[in-house]
């Protein structure tokens, strides 16, 4: 495969994981959440295998297979069972504004081409443009946490945002050694246990996962 | 350029693997033994393990210099292991006072067995991750144990199971991950920067290499980093307006949790910020960095200390204290110059001291009174003497009051920034003194006055406020030589 092929393929895959990011925003149900998150998981995973290929290292395949294992099956799986187990999946959640929050997310992906341009001429890799892309994922994954009202929403918003970072590891650089690769997958899969505890303590204390319940705590006027 | 510390191998190496693994070790058989009786004796002994261990580091440091071991992988210098002996002190310390305050919350019902037996080994796993954010020499580890120490207390502050205590943990568990998912942000631009000098592998990511060769790494990467560093360890270390998290998690979680949280958690986070900023230094040749750090600590202070004057609940009016101290070392470090980063580590010492010794006396107040409503905790001083007077001493202490430690660091910063930064140091003056007046006017009706009928009597240990309160006065009177010098060879490295 040739450079510029890479370079291609790498682009297309950042559009798409962009373009999911901005689905997660504006997706209302909870299951559609689940997939397009899935969908990140694969173009990241693809997007990482790329890179390794063109540039020959094979530790990249690791962390692709990481990917695939942890973000498209282990996490949409412990959601999955997570929805089941608290019957949350008939519930739809209402998405105000929709154009408003597009808008703003679309700011931020122009910010984020801004904030990288500097750093974008120093990168001689076949996938400079994308640094962009990940952190407008980034910025898209907190504009989702802060919109979205319900536990499982924010939860899949930072797990996107998650998806952003590990995107702009093998974007900016050649992925990172091994041993940070592991350790960060690592505790992603416990902070995935840990909010499943969550959501059951949620449902225990609150009766219910919309956290508009929780607004409890704040300084007193 | 020649290396700056020693390689060593043999003592060195054995001594950090056990300071390591003591604690994890304990988590795990404490994890087995559950709510036994011997549990909190366990959780003692691991803790003490790993105080024996830090200190016969902190010995061999003393006497060897700094020491890189494990193939790169962990870094020992003044600076590090000043804060490995305090993290294993106070844990110590709080071990010995949560035997006897947990076993009070577990006969009141508040907490169940499954409960008792995830406290005790998260709170070891805690300590681990925390003294591993310490000695590791590499970024990404840093940051991988950073989150390990979130995510270790996250369900700690929901230990109750309380309304106010899920959303706690809710927020804590939100605001930290996302706060410090700025920080691996940060993390893979250094990386980017590092590769171009290193190349790609574990080597980029190793903070020895990276300060030895700092001015090589590219400054446009790097100040961007920073922001993100800035942002993502900040929100952990507490600075205003990343700060919401904090209040909620200390007020609502069991009490040596908050202890831990203030007096160690803090410090370690703000130590990555401070390793993180002497590359950036490095690399852009100009105070950026100290200057956004100086901002966001006044902003801390003077934030900190007019919502202190606001608060009913007195553990979360003592969270804002710690936002408050927070941000003065945060300041001091941003100030930079010798005097100023001597102060700041002292600070980092002192406060984490008072600031745990009172939560432990605030514990006993509370369960005293069956509250945390400030209005109702009263005469504490006849209700029990000792709690009574730690808490009036311990709030002396953190006032600044002297002939305590806290005084002798604020006076060390105060100085530098009358000289460096002279409006800087009217705002810092402006919040240590509505601070003062904010928390004696809290705290003296509590001390002092009648008992109410609702007070009931409880046994307090009196060995870890003791302890504390000696030692700060100690700093106060006095540096010990040990100390000074470690410190000047920590601020010596910090200052370039």
């Amino acid at each position: 495969m040739s450079q510029h092929l890479a370079a291609e393929i790498n682009s297309v895959l950042s559009a798409l994981i962009l373009l999911s990011a901005f689905g997660l925003l504006v997706q209302r149900r909870i299951y559609g959440l689940l997939h397009i998150f899935a969908w990140q998981g694969v173009f990241l995973s693809i997007s990482t295998a790329v890179v390794g290929y063109s540039a020959g290292l094979h530790h990249l395949y690791i962390s692709a297979i990481l990917t695939l294992a942890l973000k498209v099956f282990a996490l949409p799986y412990i959601l999955y069972v997570l929805i089941h187990k608290l019957k949350i999946k008939k519930e739809v959640e209402d998405v105000v504004n929709v154009p408003t929050t597009m808008l703003i997310g679309i700011a931020l992906v122009i910010f984020s081409y801004h904030l990288t341009a500097p750093i974008r001429e120093l990168s001689t890799l076949v996938t400079r443009s994308t640094l962009a892309v990940a952190l407008a994922t980034v910025m898209l994954g907190l504009l989702m946490m802060i919109t979205r009202k319900k536990a499982v929403t924010q939860i899949i918003g930072f797990l996107a945002l998650e998806n952003g970072l590990f995107f702009a590891a093998t974007s900016a650089t050649y992925g990172m050694p091994l041993v940070v690769e592991l350790g960060v997958a690592l505790d992603i899969l416990i902070a995935a246990f840990i909010f499943g505890i969550f959501f059951f303590q949620i449902r225990t204390t609150f009766d219910s996962l919309d956290l508009k319940e929780m607004e409890k705590l704040k300084e007193e006027d | 350029m020649k290396a700056f510390w020693m390689p060593q191998s043999g003592m060195g190496e054995m001594t950090l693997i056990v300071l390591l693994v003591a604690s994890l070790v304990a988590a795990v058989i404490l994890a087995f033994v559950g709510d036994r009786k011997i549990a909190p004796a366990i959780n003692i002994l691991g803790s003490a393990a790993t105080f024996v261990a830090s200190v016969f580091l902190a010995l061999e440091v003393y006497t060897g210099g700094p020491m890189i071991t494990a193939s790169g992988y962990f870094f020992v210098d003044a600076f590090n292991v000043y804060l490995s002996v305090l993290t294993a002190f106070v844990s110590m310390t709080t071990a010995i006072f949560s035997r006897r305050y947990m076993r009070r919350e577990r006969e009141k019902g508040k907490v169940g067995r499954a409960g008792m037996r995830f406290y005790h080994a998260m709170f070891q796993l805690f300590i681990f991750a925390m003294l591993l954010a310490l000695l590791t020499n590499n970024v990404g580890i840093l940051w991988i144990s950073m989150e390990l120490a979130t995510l270790s207390t996250v369900l700690l502050v929901s230990l109750y199971r309380t309304p106010p205590a899920v959303e706690a943990a809710w927020k804590y568990f939100i605001l930290c991950g996302v706060g410090i998912a700025q920080a691996l942000f940060g993390t893979v631009l250094l990386y980017f920067a590092a590769e171009r000098v290193f190349g790609a592998g574990s080597a980029a990511l190793l903070w020895t290499n990276l300060s030895q060769s700092a001015d090589k790494l590219e400054p446009t990467v790097l100040s961007l980093a920073f922001v993100f560093f800035m942002v993502g360890y900040g929100t952990k270390v507490g600075l205003v307006p990343l700060h919401n998290w904090l209040p909620d998690a200390h007020s609502e979680g069991p009490t040596p949790i908050s202890a831990v949280l203030s007096g160690l958690l803090l410090n370690v986070a703000l130590y990555a910020l401070v390793r993180c900023k002497v590359l950036v230094d490095g690399a852009t040749g100009s105070h950026k960095a100290g200057y956004i750090m100086m901002v966001f600590g006044t902003v801390s202070i003077l934030v900190a200390a007019f919502t202190i004057l606001r608060q009913k609940d007195v553990k979360r009016m003592f969270a804002y204290s710690s936002i408050e101290h927070m941000g003065i070392a945060t300041f001091a470090f941003g100030l930079g110059g010798p005097v100023a980063t001597f102060g700041a580590l002292l600070h980092m010492l002192v406060h984490s001291l008072t600031k745990s010794s009172i939560f432990f006396t605030v514990g006993y107040a509370s369960q005293m009174h069956s509250t945390q409503d400030m209005a109702s905790i009263r005469g504490l001083i006849r209700g029990n003497p000792f709690v009574g007077w730690g808490l009036m001493a311990g709030v002396m202490a953190i006032v600044g009051m002297p002939p305590f430690g806290v005084f002798t660091s604020e006076f060390l910063i105060l100085t530098a920034a009358m000289k460096d930064a002279p409006v800087f140091a009217v705002f810092f003056l402006v919040g240590l003194a509505i601070a003062f007046a904010g928390l004696f006017r809290k705290v003296i009706p509590m001390v002092f006055g009648p008992a109410p009928d609702y007070q009931v009597k409880i046994r307090a240990a009196h060995t870890p406020v003791l302890v504390h309160m000696v030692i700060i006065l100690i700093l106060g009177l006095y540096l010990p030589v040990f100390l000074s010098d470690w410190f000047h060879a920590a601020s010596k490295l910090l200052v370039k």
